[in-house]
Parts: structure tokens; sequence; C-alpha cells
């Protein structure tokens, strides 16, 4: 039985094979180190099971469960920009920059849906539509589509999360080629997030005290939003020690602050869902 | 602070004095090791025998095998990215607003607590100081600096995004992501100084909404214009 033999006999009915083969490199490589120990009456069975490797239909469990539960929070983050352009007069006029960033924001998080659910195939979770979200949270922020500093502060919380949401996740995907996708995510949550700060600290958005990264809170608390009600958000940003370094102080002028700033800290699942549950009706 | 930034100068003052008082030879020789791709794209392929000597004196080995070498690379790039904002806090562009120059000094100290935290890290297995080449930067000029700042926080957040897979150990992984939220945020900072919008723009996020993710031989490639310390890299 002949390996190569048996890819050319697959690329006659897949003539894609091998590109679905190659950029995953590590199935490569097991599938070699397999035809050298696997029995040969058994490598029908293990041939199967490295294809659906190769073809990702096999994914862990643990692997689906993150990114559907990246899926929820993206379409939680799409549906809360899309209605702010389509529904909600007077909040953000077409032309301003406003109202370019929230596009390029809610475009990105359209992306991010069509790429979680493309990976996950008929593993990913019913779609979430506009109707099943209440984003004023119960009426916590009754003005979020009518006031723009309300809409601002809140898409911060939802920004701020979803960097922490994807980071805290890193650890399962550990080696795998999927931890790269989330990484790149994370990355576009994280400008998205610096930007949305930004418009809060100018005029037209208050003029809030505010940073574009994640600083320490008034009287040092870990919540430097200036909007009370996202506390859970914001939970444990106040770290000063990372992987045993303590960073405040490391060097001259390495205030409490900067160290806090320097670093974006992780939030467990449990508490993203349960701020992301506010939210969902 | 006005004592770490005197300090800092004085050590930049020093690293440059050297490099031009080196002997000729072995100035050119660092220019062409800093150029980049090819010497990377070489070692890596696994020509250590020849020529090109790992044990160059003031030049650094980043060996792939193991999370070590993964974190001195990221540890590379932020001795980089903190010898750059040091140059700039400490004198900043005229045309420097108050809010600018105070988030140029914010950005310094986090790229020094990054660089320091993976020294400490490291350990015994941190490699050397770089020599830094900003020649190419006027750093009187702030559409100069700007534009240098962009290139820097972009190629760290495709550095960071390409360089997690390889890493093994939980904690560095988790530090690692902890450090590259922060560069973006930078990046986003730094680009809508540039141009108000484009925080995240193409090609820098693709039309699938994702940030680049880049192989530490393109990001070695990148950044060889700004280092003169002979980068070798290992196990690719």
């Amino acid at each position: 039985m002949n390996i190569v033999n048996i890819l050319e006999e697959i690329e006659k009915v897949d003539g894609e094979i091998y590109e679905r083969l190659n950029p995953r490199r590590s199935a490569m490589k097991d599938f070699y180190n397999m035809g050298k120990k696997v029995a040969l009456a058994a490598m029908p069975l293990a041939l199967g099971s490295m294809f659906t490797k190769a073809y990702g239909q096999s994914t862990p469990t643990a692997v689906v469960d993150v990114l559907n539960f990246a899926l929820t929070l993206e379409y939680l983050e799409y549906h809360f920009y899309n209605h702010s352009l389509l529904a909600a007069p007077g909040l953000l006029t077409a032309g301003t920059p406003p109202h370019g960033a929230i596009t390029t924001i809610r475009d990105h998080e359209l992306a991010h849906v069509n790429l979680l659910k493309g990976a996950l195939g008929s593993a990913a979770r019913p779609a979430l539509a506009y109707t099943d979200f209440d984003f004023t949270a119960k009426g916590t922020f009754p003005t979020v589509y009518s006031d723009y500093k309300t809409f601002l502060a809140v898409a911060q919380a939802f920004e701020d999360t979803g960097v922490r949401a994807y980071k805290g996740q890193a650890t399962v995907l550990k080696g795998m080629p999927v931890l790269t996708t989330a990484l790149q995510i994370h990355s576009v949550e994280a400008r998205h997030a610096s930007h949305i700060r930004q418009m809060r600290a100018a005029p037209a958005g208050g003029g809030v005290s505010i940073k574009p990264w994640i600083s320490l809170g008034a009287g040092g608390g870990a919540n430097d939003s200036g909007v009370p009600q996202v506390d859970p958000v914001y939970k444990g940003e106040d770290l000063e020690t990372q992987a045993g370094v303590t960073i405040t102080g490391i060097a001259t002028g390495v205030t409490k602050a900067a160290a806090v700033e320097s670093f974006d800290e992780p939030l467990a699942k449990a508490d993203v869902l349960a701020i992301a549950s506010l939210f969902i009706k | 602070m006005k004592n770490l930034q005197e300090q800092e100068k004085q050590e930049l003052l020093q690293a440059e004095r050297s490099i031009f008082t080196a002997p000729l030879q072995r100035r050119s020789f660092l220019q062409f090791a800093g150029a980049g791709a090819a010497t990377i794209a070489l070692v890596a392929a696994g020509c250590k025998k020849d020529r090109n000597d790992p044990m160059v004196p003031g030049g650094v080995t980043l060996n792939f095998k193991d999370d070590f070498g993964v974190l001195n690379y990221a540890y590379a790039l932020e001795q980089l990215e903190a010898a750059f904002y040091i140059q700039v806090a400490s004198n900043p562009p005229s045309g420097f607003s108050p809010a600018e120059k105070q988030y140029f000094q914010d950005i310094q100290f986090h790229e020094i607590a990054h660089r320091e935290f993976f020294k400490k890290a490291l350990g015994t297995a941190a490699i050397g100081s770089l020599e830094v080449d900003f020649s190419s930067i006027n750093f009187t000029d702030r559409t100069s600096v700007l534009g240098a700042a962009m290139a820097f926080e972009d190629l760290g957040v495709g550095a960071y995004n390409g360089a997690g897979v390889r890493l093994t150990t939980d904690a560095y992984l988790v530090a690692a992501g902890k450090i590259v939220s922060v560069e973006a945020r930078h990046a986003a900072y730094v680009r809508d100084l540039i141009s108000n919008g484009t925080f995240a723009s193409s090609p820098q996020v693709d039309a699938n909404g994702l940030d680049k993710a880049l192989a530490p031989d393109v990001v070695l490639a990148a950044a060889g214009k700004y280092i003169k310390t002979k980068i070798t890299v290992t196990n690719l």
C-alpha cells in the first residue's frame, strides 16, 4: 500500500487534496509518521481519521466551543454596530468620521462572523439576529441608540471585552493553526478598542479622560472607563505582575499605571458570558 | 523619569559612538548582515557551517527550537521599539501636540516594560543588547516619526500574531497575548494620528477582518533596516 498512490487516486476525485493537506503541516507530519507505524490492515481506518483531520471535520470539542463562544460575541458586536448605522436616526451622520469608523468596525465584525461560521461549518451555533439582543442591557443604557456618548461607552465595553475574551481562550488553541486566526482577530478588536476610546476622548464624544490603552481608573481602580456599570469588563485589569515578574518599578518611570497599561489581561469565558448575557434576551 | 531619559540617552549615544568608531571592515560587515532577508533565509535553511559564523562579536542568535527562542525574538523587537520611543519621548518633534508628547511618553514606558519583562523572564537565556540604526528616521520631523512608529507597531503586531503558535508554555503564550493587544492599541493610535480612521485599514487588516500574522524571517528582514547587530536565526 503506497501512500503516494492513494493520494493520486484521491486527486482524481478531489483536485484540491494537496491544497487541503498542505496548510495543515501538523496533519501532514502525523500522516507520514503514521505511515511508518501503523500496520497495513489498520491503514484505511487510520487514513480516514487522518483525512477528517485534514478536512477539519473532526475539530476537537474544546476548539468548537471556543469558536462558537467567539461567534456569539461577534454576532453581538455586529448587530450592535449594524443597528447603529441602519436604524438609529441622528446617532451617526453619514459622511462624518464617526460614521466611517463605525462602518469599518461593523464590516470587520461581520467578516469575523462569516469567518467563524465557515470554520465551524455544521458545528456552528444557531445564528443570532438583532432581535435576540437588548443593547440597553435591560434598561441600564436606555439611550444607547439616541445618545452618542452612551453608544460609545457601550462600544468601548464590547471591544475591550472582545480583546479579553479572545486572549482568555489562547491556551485552549495552543499550537494549532486556528490560534493564529484567533490572534489575527484579537489584535483587530484591540485596534477597534483603541479607536473607540479615541472617539470618546474627542470633544464630540464627551471629551472623556480616557487613553487608547487600558489604564488605571480614577482612584486607582481597575475600570478606567468612567462608567461604573461596566466594572465587570475591567475586573483584574489592574494586574502588576506578569508570569512571575513584577512590572511596576521594573525600570525607572514604570509606575503602576504604566505597568497596567503595558499588559492587557484575559477574561475567563464564564465572566465574558456573564457580561454578554446582560445584552442577550 | 528625567534621569532615566538621560541615562538611556547616554547609552544610545555611546552605542552610536561605538558604531562610528568601529573599524570600517566590521561596520560594513554588520551592515551587510543587517540587510536581512538573504542572510536570515540562508541561515534558516541550515547553512550554518559557512562564512556566517554565529559567534561574530556583537551578533546574537535566535534559536527557535524552543520558547526561549521565541521570547528572545520578542525581546529583540521590544528592544528596538523601546530605543525608538526613548529617543522620541526625550526629544519629541516640534510638531507634536502636548497630548501627543504625553502619549509617546506613555508608549515609551510600555515598550520599556515589555523589554524588561522579557529580559527578566529569560534570565541567563536572554540575548544581549542590540545596536540600533535609526539613521533613516528624522526625529525632528513629526511625519517621519509617525511613519516609523506605525511601521514598528504594525510590524510588532504581525510578529506576535505569527509567533504565538510557536509557543508551548501557557504562561508565555498568555503573556505574548497580553502584549500584542497593547501593541495593536498603539498601532491604531499612531495610524489615526497619521490619518484619522485608518486604525484598522486595508491592507494591514484584510477583507476577512484579520490582522497580519508574519513569519519571523519576514519580520527580521523588515526590522533589519533599524538593527546593526547581526542576527542569526536557527531552527525556524
